[in-house]
């Protein structure tokens, strides 16, 4: 497959992207997928691999059949390329934009080379894909008469919901808030992914018979016993919302905000709605937490005009190239830019936070901290770096530690739901029966809210795979 | 009165274990003497006891040297003989009959027999005369043997009035025999070892036993006598690969005696027990049914082969006549062939398929006696004409001294060819008379013209079944098709005709183990022949190879009429939907067809079995109603009805219609959209098939070619390519088991099952070897049930195919060993030095949970035996790790680089590294300056000998003759052309840019006791290296490996079907072999019952990880273990399975220069992973409580198997077999511990060798003169093992050492004789002569006295010169066939070569000036021939496919072949070079030179490439 050769003969290629200067001045996506030809050169990189780790265990989590579609873009062959990419990830366009492409960290051409642009292939081929009217509904040949109702509906709930319909099954997909898409619509910024690429696929999936039902909190507005009994089976898909905190003197100042807080209003925004941001204009601006969503509040910050923005991370500053402790295939562990960081930003590094200052307001005016090392594995301050810098405004992007506890969950806690020791759901993951099923029949738990914060390429896995458990649970009881 | 006995107590070895005595073979030494005006005497008898004694290092003896393995004679009723010692009075002689008897020793049970034969005599009408106790010596046979000694008894039955004399009595006692046997065994259950009748006829008498050629004569005092007399004596000692042979088993049987192996027995005799129902005879007319069966099951292959021609010939058929039926010549692709013999051959392919095999057969029905060689010509056969009308014919030459003088002719019987002496004619017939003779009885000519229906001929059909796209999705899903199965094997199939190849061998979960639904064909694993006889390239020796097949009704075995070939005949098996609607819609009155369907209902539990029985009842009431074609299909499947699977259904009605006796009456056809890839081909012909049409397979091929996929210009090439791949592979498959013809083939079921359960087997794939049981038919529609629901359910690879993952890893598809989580944690542990990781890594690699993969996962250590010791008590790791090895990988499959840091790695520890078969650079022999040595400690000697010098030889501490390599077991190899650089050209004797090939079969080792051969040869070069012997894991292995160790190898090795490789065809990484657990289990339970076990040193491998992989190996019987792909990941590698293709990208199996400096592979990656499964090995042995490692070796009570119950499939494994421990016979050590008795103190070399002190020390010359017999084998080669070891690859000077010979040398005449040697022979020489020659001079010629014309008669025997690398060689006559293959650089002139002459040559220069055989110059890709072509007839017999066929023009060239002549007239006198110099301007003329294409390409390619330097040169200068 590929071209046998073709690993020798080119050189690696990324995705074209407009400059930093202009692409901040609007909300717009900004990176062009491949020419036809370029993306048949990358695909000709792919060797093939007797083992390829960049679809095995140490690759991709959605399964995707990375040297089948590379070679399918090899011969031009779109349409089975997207079929072929269709049957393992329901949503190509999302992961083809936002995953962190764990799959080129695995890629044996990586020993030797730099890695096939797996990434940027998977992203060309969708978007042909739907430019080319090949993305239609696959509404079921058949209905089963079971009904199914998930909770949620970001990538886990939606990848869930598409599968199950698709068997044949009637799903109804809860949401609190007032459009589908849980983190994908209000976590990220529309410069790495502009919304309709979602409400695309809400349209397709209600043709495949999806219900959406929006503005409802499910453990608020409708009870858990109430959902279960309206349902054969309900799948719990609300994520892990409860972010980390940074308990520190100082915190309860103003101008002090979650990440999410700052995203969710500004996405609002740019999708039209009346309300009022948390605005980075003209401010100093402190992110902390050195992860995407630090990144995404680095690119906002920019968009808004914000005087400076700093990024400081607890962690040192991880080595330009792989660090010998992530060896291939692993996940490399080195230092990232993000197309946000392209934009401006200072980016500091085992940084400390002791806590903010304020004005008489109590507006913040500044942070300080100190400089930390690793001594016995533990992080110890260094002597002599302690600093204080102006903030305007500080955002936490430290990530989430579980989901939120109240309502459905402890409803359903009451009812004998059994959690893990991180305080998500309890289930297992896998293709085996009895995986995703949660200590209470009858109900599944399947991306953040059972494996805690992760990636979107996670939540789909999870999603399909919970799907399919649900599915042979229903198709084997005799019901 | 007689008592009925029920089974006396069981004599020998009973089957234990996975040990089966049935699955003995044999092989050996057979000859016979004649005096040819039919003239008796005592002098005959006697040359004939010479005859065989001289051919006795052809058999063997077991753990009791004074055993052997069988030994005897036929000769004719010595009636002057009988008259003087008989108490009662005989009638004319051929008028009274003698039985010879193996009776029981119980006297009760003996009179008890003696009655009932007396009652069936008188009951026949004929007169019992009277029986003779038979006087024997038991003290002349062995201890074993005496222990199973029968009673010898002779019975004389008088002729009456009745019968006429002759032929007619001779049908009326074998009547009497039969029906004697059939009764003796219904009332009392003998086996054959107690109860026998070695011949019953009035005209000859075997007197033969367990015995020793030379114990013969002794032991039956009756050969002594002066008044024995007799006008010929037949032969045989046996080589049997089983120590427990059985006294019923030595040859001859009533009518032959036979070297060789039937392959395809398993078929014969399920054809014959179908046609037997149909069978009748006008001259038995209702007897015959008092006969039947015909074969009775567990006799050997021998035995079979002679109550079926027996029958052919008391059937009423001449016994050459019979003996041309079951032993055809090739003649389906020989255009010369006279037309009424070839038409002779294709209506006897009718009435019975060819008994395949190497076979030379000498027969004898006491009025002519000959002999006849297989197709391939694979048995060695030489015989000697006197002045004085006696005939001598052998295995071997010089077995009787002839004064040469009186020789008439010598000559060799050519493949396929028949000698027959008719005694009462007194004539020699030669094989062209004899089949003319026959050929032109009855108008076969005729009869096959009018009456054979070529399918080609028929007319087209209508309503041909077109390609559906719009349902194709779904049906290919329904019979489980993969991507992978689509993109990786068939298309390649479809656009070049062949099959693809893979290489890195196999390391996906079992089928048995695998939690997803399996198609039935996996679960099969192809046999292969190892050692008891040799596969057949199919490619270079393809004018042997059939697929013709017949299809319809079958008649009468016993008659000959034009009906008998009323019958379809088909070009090749497989059917395009066209061809399968012409035989459908035929209707011409004498065939009719009927179709069933073979699908059913899969939400009824039962309706598999159900309605699979309902087909065979119904398709054997159709048979029974005159319909003679049974048509099976499944296009009737839908959702709601599931396939059965399409090889249950063939095989279960197959075995159905044999058990109802209507078999033959019908052909079998299969519509089926299940079969796609050769493997599934060749299972359902294997198992009763007779034609294919594989419906969905040629609409995948449509839809490719409809989405583009193949680059072809219509669905008829795609189609066309694809059957011929097929076509091809169906070749690949049958040659690896030394079959040539698909017509011997189907139903032959040359396979072995890992997973089926017994029930299953028995009941629809009877008498298929399965050890593990597993799979029941319950299961097995389970499985089928699955596969159908994945098909409909949407959430199942919706849209698409099921990615498969069966070669490479896929996420989704089955478990591999080797995976992201494995290799990972390997590379890290081995790079970092971590232990605790590498412990992670077999963590992985061990517990296999949740995903089997292996067998050997399912096997604990048994914590009830464990005794724990503290660690400290354990032998140390280092003395662990040198029972390491890596695997045979050449050099030139992988890089230098790779090749040498596993040298380095292993000579480190103390450990060893393997060649592979690629030779190796003698700078390796030196250690470098830092104390590393890149030499490799084995040396491999593999079919293609590339490289194999002597001083190669010398330079090893093993030498490892790789009989078969676990990834394609039976095939040969190939390396690309693209990985033959100028270096590894050097070291491989051959042309750089040139592909290699390395055949399929040692062409020196067709038999075991050529193997026995070629390890004396190895041992006399280098009598310090252990000999070892690869085998491969399959069913007989284990009695495989008991005959190598009887001949004499000092180490065994067994691998398993997992072995990696560089390049091998992906049906055979899948398709062939078995894990070795089961093949190992089986060899060590072998040897230790036969009492073999502690003279070999038994390793093993086959994706061997781990040290508990190690423990599990030790513990079922093995002291060695082999690492190869775990060797290369320690040190780079990442199963990218791009060998094949050179693009390796970390530089390890790759010799492009860029990829190469890529590898980062470094020895102590490798030394710490052997330092790490060592100490894994040593906590396992402190846990178990074993101080040393030989102490835990054989105990297999340690391992603990505990019954998966969680699995849907493995929970029907039984692994009793393997975890059997083996009672020992003899009292064996389970483990090596005594010296093999080579017998090398009495070679003649030894006396050359101190004669030669003042060459070998100082380099002076010496001469000397010698007498040789054959029995003197492989002289000069300890020779060269000694100068080779003082001067390297150099050598001496030439002619320092010159020795001259006077008679009959034995075998390898002259191996790897190096410079300076010069071997003079004056007389003949054997098989093997120059083997390996490697740099020395051997000059044969004839006697100065002969009167026959040398370049008409032969000199040397088979095989002379394979692998020879450098020196001359002048012989004065006729070689036998094969010459000169796989020559590399010997320049040789000769006067004539048999068949396959200079095959597979890649270099050096044969000049022929004579006669030479067919498919000259196959595979050859180097070198030059010259052959004189008088008659310009040659250019017919050679093989175009690499060569070109030009003059010769240039004078430098010319004066070479001059200069050769020269030499060779001046060393031999010979007349015909005298005669070709003497008209030298004329004769240069009709000489042809035979010129390979890419070897002139090469040559000129070189040449250009000095020029354009010397013009560099020249314009810097």
């Amino acid at each position: 497959m590929g071209k046998v050769t073709g690993f020798i003969e080119f050189k690696r290629a990324g995705l074209k992207k407009i400059s930093p200067a202009e692409r901040v001045k609007n909300y717009k996506e900004f990176e062009y997928p491949f020419e036809e030809d370029t993306a048949q050169l990358q695909g000709a990189r792919c060797m093939d691999c007797g083992i390829p780790f960049c679809q095995g265990e140490t690759g991709c989590p959605v399964d995707n059949l990375i040297p089948e579609f590379n070679d399918l873009v090899y011969r031009k062959r779109w349409k089975d390329a997207i079929e072929n990419l269709h049957s393992t990830n329901n949503f190509p366009e999302f992961t083809g934009r936002l995953c962190p492409a764990p799959c080129e960290g695995a890629c044996t051409l990586g020993l030797i080379d730099d890695p096939v642009s797996i990434k940027a292939i998977e992203r060309t081929i969708i978007d042909k894909a739907f430019e080319e009217g090949w993305v239609v509904p696959k509404p079921p040949t058949y209905k089963t008469g079971k009904t199914i109702g998930i909770v949620g509906s970001g990538p886990a709930g939606l990848a869930c919901a598409q599968q199950l319909a698709r068997a044949g099954h009637s799903v109804t997909v809860y949401e609190k808030a007032d459009r589908i898409g849980g983190l994908l619509r209000y976590g990220i910024p529309d410069f790495k992914m502009e919304k309709w690429l979602i409400d695309r696929r809400i349209e397709q999936m209600q043709k495949e018979g999806v219900t959406f039902i929006t503005k409802v909190h499910v453990g608020v507005d409708i009870s858990a016993a109430e959902l279960r009994k309206q349902h054969d089976v309900i799948v719990l898909a609300m994520g892990c919302e409860k972010p980390r905190d940074l308990v520190v003197e100082g915190r309860n100042l103003k101008g002090i905000h979650f990440a999410m807080d700052f995203l969710t209003l500004n996405n609002k925004f740019v999708a039209g709605d009346k309300v009022e941001i948390i605005s980075a204009k003209d401010k100093h601006v402190i992110v902390i937490g050195g992860g995407d969503t630090g990144s995404d509040c680095v690119g906002t910050s920019n968009r808004h005009g914000a005087k400076s923005i700093t990024q400081i991370e607890i962690f040192p500053e991880p080595p330009k190239y792989r660090d010998p402790s992530t060896p291939w295939p692993l996940y490399p562990k080195m230092l990232r830019t993000s197309t946000s960081h392209e934009e401006g930003v200072i980016r500091k590094w085992s940084i400390n936070t002791l806590g903010f200052k304020g004005n008489e307001r109590g507006e913040v005016r500044a942070i300080y901290g100190n400089q930390v090392e690793f001594k016995n594995g533990k992080l110890e301050p260094i002597a002599g770096t302690e600093f204080e810098w102006p903030a305007d405004l500080v955002l936490l992007a430290m990530g989430f530690v579980h989901p939120v506890k109240d309502g459905l969950i402890a409803q359903l806690v009451d009812m004998g739901l059994e959690l893990d020791k991180m305080g998500n759901v309890k289930a297992n993951f896998g293709t085996t029966p009895g995986c995703f099923a949660t200590s209470l029949p009858g109900v599944y738990a399947c991306g953040d809210v059972r494996r805690g914060q992760s990636l979107i390429v996670w939540a789909i896995s999870e999603g399909r795979k919970c799907a399919l458990q649900v599915h042979n649970y229903l198709m084997s009881k005799q019901v | 009165m007689h008592r009925k006995l029920t089974n006396l107590p069981s004599l020998g070895p009973q089957a234990q274990g996975l040990y089966d005595p049935a699955l003995d073979k044999d092989s050996c030494g057979v000859g016979f003497v004649a005096n040819i005006k039919g003239k008796r005497s005592r002098d005959i008898i006697d040359k004939g006891l010479r005859l065989m004694c001289n051919l006795e290092h052809r058999g063997a003896e077991g753990a009791d040297p004074k055993t052997g393995d069988g030994a005897g004679i036929m000769i004719q009723i010595p009636d002057k003989f009988f008259r003087k010692v008989l108490p009662f009075s005989l009638p004319p002689e051929g008028e009274y009959g003698v039985g010879v008897l193996f009776l029981p020793q119980d006297p009760m049970v003996r009179e008890s027999l003696e009655n009932i034969i007396e009652k069936i005599v008188v009951d026949e009408g004929e007169t019992l005369l009277g029986f003779r106790d038979t006087p024997v010596n038991p003290e002349y046979s062995g201890i074993v043997a005496r222990k199973t000694i029968p009673y010898f008894k002779q019975v004389f039955i008088g002729k009456s009035n009745q019968v006429e004399k002759g032929d007619a009595f001779e049908r009326k006692l074998f009547l009497i025999r039969r029906v004697i046997d059939r009764r003796i065994r219904a009332e009392f259950k003998l086996d054959r070892s107690q109860y026998y009748v070695p011949s019953f006829s009035s005209r000859t008498i075997v007197y033969k036993g367990m015995l020793l050629g030379a114990q013969v004569k002794p032991f039956y005092p009756d050969l002594s006598d002066p008044d024995i007399e007799s006008a010929f004596c037949l032969t045989h000692t046996r080589f049997s690969t089983n120590t427990f042979p059985t006294w019923d088993l030595a040859h001859p049987y009533r009518m032959i005696a036979h070297n060789g192996e039937i392959n395809t027995l398993r078929g014969n005799i399920n054809w014959m027990s179908a046609r037997q129902m149909v069978m009748e005879s006008p001259l038995y007319g209702k007897e015959l049914k008092r006969m039947l069966p015909i074969i009775m099951e567990g006799q050997s292959d021998t035995a079979t082969f002679d109550t079926v021609l027996e029958l052919l010939v008391m059937g009423g058929r001449s016994l050459p006549h019979a003996v041309m039926m079951m032993i055809p010549e090739a003649w389906s692709k020989n255009p010369d062939m006279d037309p009424d013999k070839r038409a002779f051959y294709e209506y006897h392919a009718s009435l019975l398929e060819p008994w395949d095999g190497p076979a030379a057969i000498a027969f004898t029905d006491g009025k002519v006696i000959g002999a006849t060689l297989d197709r391939n010509g694979l048995r060695p056969a030489r015989y000697t004409i006197t002045k004085e009308d006696e005939i001598y014919f052998g295995s071997e030459a010089g077995a009787i001294s002839v004064d040469p003088r009186n020789v008439l002719k010598q000559d060799r019987l050519r493949p396929g060819r028949m000698l027959l002496i008719d005694l009462e004619k007194g004539q020699v017939l030669d094989d062209e008379e004899i089949k003319k003779q026959i050929s032109t009885q009855k108008p076969y000519r005729k009869w096959v013209e009018e009456g054979l229906i070529r399918l080609k001929d028929l007319p087209n059909a209508g309503n041909v079944q077109q390609p559906n796209h719009e349902t194709i999705l779904e049906r290919m899903r329904v019979f489980g098709y993969t991507t992978e199965d689509v993109h990786t094997i068939m298309k390649p199939m479809a656009l070049q005709g062949e099959e693809p190849v893979g290489s890195m061998g196999e390391d996906v979960s079992l089928p048995i183990l695998s939690q997803k639904p399996q198609p039935l064909f996996r679960y099969f694993k192809q046999n292969f022949a190892q050692v008891t006889n040799p596969p057949i390239d199919p490619i270079r020796e393809e004018l042997v190879m059939e697929l013709t097949t017949y299809i319809g009704p079958e008649q009468n075995l016993l008659a000959e009429t034009a009906e008998h070939c009323r019958r379809i005949e088909l070009e090749h098996p497989i059917l395009t939907n066209d061809q399968f609607e012409k035989l459908k819609q035929i209707s011409e009155g004498y065939f009719k067809a009927i179709t069933f369907d073979i699908t059913f209902n899969p939400n009824i539990k039962h309706d598999m079995r159900n309605s699979l029985d309902n087909v065979c009842q119904k398709a054997a009431d159709a048979v029974r109603a005159g319909y003679n074609l049974i048509i099976l299909t499944d296009r009737g499947v839908s959702r709601e009805r599931a396939p059965i699977p399409s090889l249950l259904a063939v095989s279960g009605l197959h075995h159905y219609l044999i058990r109802s006796g209507l078999r033959t009456k019908t052909g079998i056809v299969l519509e089926s959209g299940e079969p796609r890839e050769v493997a599934h081909f060749a299972l359902l012909c294997g198992y009763g098939a007779n034609a294919i049409n594989p419906y969905l397979a040629f609409e995948t091929l449509a839809d490719l070619l409809k989405s583009g996929d193949l680059s072809l210009p219509d669905y008829s090439a795609a189609k066309k390519n694809y059957i011929k791949s097929i076509g091809k592979g169906l070749f690949k498959i049958f040659s690896k088991m030394g079959i040539s013809t698909l017509q011997s083939y189907c139903g032959a079921q040359i396979f072995e099952v890992v997973g089926l359960d017994s029930e299953l087997i028995n009941n629809y794939f009877t008498g298929t070897a399965t050890r593990i049981e597993g799979l029941s038919l319950e299961m097995l529609e389970e499985e089928t049930v699955r596969r159908h629901k994945n098909a409909y359910d949407p959430l199942f690879y919706p849209g698409a195919l099921e990615p498969g993952g069966l070669h490479y890893y896929r996420k989704d598809g089955d478990p591999h060993l080797y995976n992201p989580i494995t290799i990972h944690r390997l590379q890290t542990a081995v790079k970092q030095n971590d232990y605790q990781l590498y412990k992670e890594f077999a963590k992985a690699v061990n517990d296999q949970h949740d995903r089997l993969i292996t067998l050997r996962s399912l096997f604990q250590l048994d914590p009830k035996k464990a005794k724990s010791i503290p660690i400290e008590e354990v032998e140390p790791v280092s003395e662990i790790m040198r029972r390491f090895q890596t695997g045979a990988m050449s050099f030139g499959s992988i890089s230098w680089e790779a090749h040498t840091t596993l040298a380095i790695a292993m000579n480190r520890i103390g450990a060893k590294s393997n060649t592979g078969e690629g030779g190796e650079d003698p700078i390796r022999f030196k250690t470098l300056p830092n104390g590393d040595s890149m030499r490799s400690a084995i040396k491999q000697v593999a079919s293609a000998r590339f490289g194999v010098t002597a001083n190669y030889l010398v330079n090893a501490d093993d030498l490892q003759i790789k009989m078969a390599q676990g990834a394609k077991p039976g095939e040969g190899g190939q390396l690309p052309g693209h990985k033959v650089d100028k270096y590894i050209g050097k070291l491989r004797y051959s042309t750089p840019g040139v592909t290699l090939i390395s055949p399929p079969p040692h062409h020196d080792i067709y038999s075991i006791e050529d193997l026995k051969q070629l390890i004396f040869d190895l041992k006399n070069v280098n009598p310090r290296a252990r000999v070892s012997v690869k085998l491969v894991s399959e069913v007989g292995v284990g009695t495989v490996a008991a005959g190598v160790a009887k001949a004499h190898a000092d180490h065994i090795l067994i691998s398993g079907h997992e072995g990696g490789t560089g390049a091998s065809p992906i049906s055979s990484i899948h398709y062939a072999g078995t894990p070795w657990e089961i093949g190992l289990a089986e060899t060590h339970q072998t040897l230790v019952a036969n009492g073999l076990r502690d003279r070999v040193y038994l390793a093993v491998d086959g994706k061997i990880l781990t040290g508990k992989d190690v423990v599990i190996g030790a513990l079922l019987g093995a002291e060695e273990f082999g690492f190869s792909t775990s060797a290369l990941i320690t040190i780079g590698c990442i199963m990218m399975r791009k060998c094949h293709l050179n693009t390796c990208p970390v530089g390890v199996a790759t010799q492009d220069e860029y990829l190469r400096s890529k590898f980062t592979g470094k020895p102590e990656y490798l030394v710490n992973y052997m330092n790490f499964v060592a100490s894994e090995v040593r906590e396992i042995m402190a846990y178990l409580g074993f101080r040393t490692f030989n102490e835990m070796v054989g105990q297999v009570e340690y391992i603990k198997f505990e019954r998966p119950h969680h699995h849907w499939k493995a929970r029907g494994l039984d692994f009793s077999k393997i975890l059997h421990k083996p009672k020992a016979y003899f009292p064996t050590e389970m483990y090596r511990v005594k010296e093999q008795n080579h017998g090398l103190e009495k070679q003649i070399d030894n006396e050359i060798i101190r004669r030669c002190r003042a060459a070998l020390e100082y380099k002076q010359k010496v001469s000397l003169e010698m007498q040789i017999t054959n029995l003197n084998r492989t002289v000069g080669g300890m020779l060269a093992g000694e100068v080779a070891r003082k001067y390297g690859e150099e050598g001496l000077p030439e002619d320092t050492i010159d020795i001259t010979f006077r008679g009959t040398a034995g075998q390898s005449f002259g191996a790897w004789v190096n410079q300076g040697v010069t071997l003079r022979l004056i007389g003949e020489a054997n098989d093997y002569v120059g083997k390996g020659l490697s740099g020395g001079k051997l000059i044969i010629r004839v006697p100065e006295n002969v009167t026959y014309d040398p370049s008409e008669n032969i000199i040397i025997g088979n095989t002379c010169f394979y692998g020879a690398t450098k020196g001359t060689a002048f012989i004065n006559g006729m070689a036998g066939e094969r010459f000169a293959v796989r020559n590399s650089g010997a320049r040789i002139v000769v006067e004539g070569v048999g068949d396959h002459g200079c095959e597979y040559m890649t270099g050096g220069i044969v000049v022929v000036i004579g006669k030479t055989g067919r498919n000259f110059a196959a595979g050859m890709s180097g070198g030059i021939a010259y052959v004189w072509d008088p008659t310009s007839t040659f250019s017919k017999n050679v093989n175009l496919e690499m060569v070109e066929l030009e003059r010769l023009t240039e004078s430098e060239e010319i004066d070479s072949v001059l200069h050769l002549l020269t030499l060779h007239r001046e060393y031999t006198g010979s007349k015909r070079a005298n005669d070709i110099l003497e008209n030298w301007n004329i004769e240069v003329g009709r000489f042809i030179k035979v010129m390979p294409t890419d070897y002139k390409k090469a040559l000129l390619k070189m040449k250009e490439e000095e020029q354009s330097q010397k013009q560099g040169v020249a314009v810097n200068g």
